[in-house]
């Protein structure tokens, strides 16, 4: 293992640590005004729907819509219609892996 | 728990494309127990394998780690303690436990996203030993339709997110910034820049004849 590369983990252990850390030093430990707490409670469907969709309907840097997508669709309309979570990611896995097993 | 599972299979990829792009069994593993920030891992490493330097390697893994910046925002209100006990709780973070932890008032239960992230940071360690000195007996985890679960499993935590008119624009519009970045930006910049939907938020919530700008 060359030198270069302990610079590269300890580079991205440093940067992950630095971003992790920011916000709860920042802003820990205290209740802050009503309208930040408004942005707040907003992050999750924010950042779950971009995750969602940069996942399932991206691979890289270009848009793809494949397997995966209809498999995650099926998840959706599981949970849409009140079944478990559990059974939700079973499903996306079973239609995903059965698309590519056909195609 | 399928969330851990799924760190786990994506562990072992890493492992296994570490070892193509040139990095010994071991260093997988201390890159995967320092760093413990799958998405971060991949980008860094593929910059490595396509011949890139180690400058833009932590560029890139530090661009693809932004979007823990608005979730660290998000969870500062629930961590106790002095700054260096917010800073070293604030490193639990990983994207399936903080969804996991989130209540869904603009509260989070800590030890909830302790717990989740102490079972992921196993299952991310044993999967990249796996990966990285066994890889090569293994199938390919997107056969076995693996690489969906955590769409799947973010999707189902969404839905459950989506009590008001308000959540359900933000999440639009979230989704529709990502998606026009996806094609024009580095990886991580659209989730990052999703976060700015929130800002809707600073409204207040009567204020509804001015319109919903997401």
């Amino acid at each position: 293992m060359s030198g270069e590369l302990w610079v590269l983990f300890a580079g991205c252990a440093l940067v992950t640590f630095v971003i992790k850390a920011a916000g709860p030093v920042a802003l820990g430990g205290r209740d802050l005004p009503p309208r930040l707490n408004g942005v707040i409670a907003l992050m999750a469907p924010a950042l779950l729907a971009a995750l969602v969709v940069t996942q399932a309907l991206a691979d890289g840097e270009r848009l793809h819509v494949g397997a995966d997508t209809a498999g995650v669709a099926a998840a959706g309309v599981v949970v849409w219609r009140g079944g478990s979570v559990l059974l939700a990611v079973g499903l996306a896995v079973v239609v995903t892996a059965g698309l590519r097993a056909l195609g | 728990m399928p969330y851990a599972l799924a760190g786990g299979v994506l562990a072992l990829s890493f492992g296994v494309l570490a070892r193509e792009a040139g990095f010994s069994a071991l260093g997988a593993m201390v890159m995967s127990a320092i760093v413990f920030a799958g998405s971060a891992q991949f980008a860094a490493i593929s910059i490595i394998a396509a011949g890139g330097g180690v400058g833009a390697a932590i560029g890139a893994a530090a661009l693809m780690n932004s979007r823990f910046l608005p979730m660290g925002i998000a969870l500062a209100p629930s961590l106790p303690g002095s700054a260096m006990s917010r800073a070293a709780q604030g490193q639990t973070v990983v994207d399936a436990s903080w969804a996991l932890a989130n209540q869904g008032d603009g509260r989070f239960d800590r030890f909830h996203l302790f717990g989740a992230s102490a079972v992921q940071y196993v299952t991310w360690l044993s999967g990249t030993a796996i990966g990285a000195f066994g890889g090569d007996a293994l199938g390919d985890p997107r056969d076995l339709g693996l690489d969906a679960i955590f769409p799947a499993f973010f999707l189902a935590l969404l839905l459950g997110e989506l009590r008001d008119g308000r959540a359900r624009g933000v999440a639009l519009a979230g989704a529709l910034i990502a998606l026009a970045l996806v094609p024009i930006t580095p990886p991580g910049v659209p989730v990052l820049a999703a976060s700015a939907a929130t800002l809707v938020g600073l409204k207040r919530r009567h204020a509804r004849q001015a319109g919903q700008r997401a």
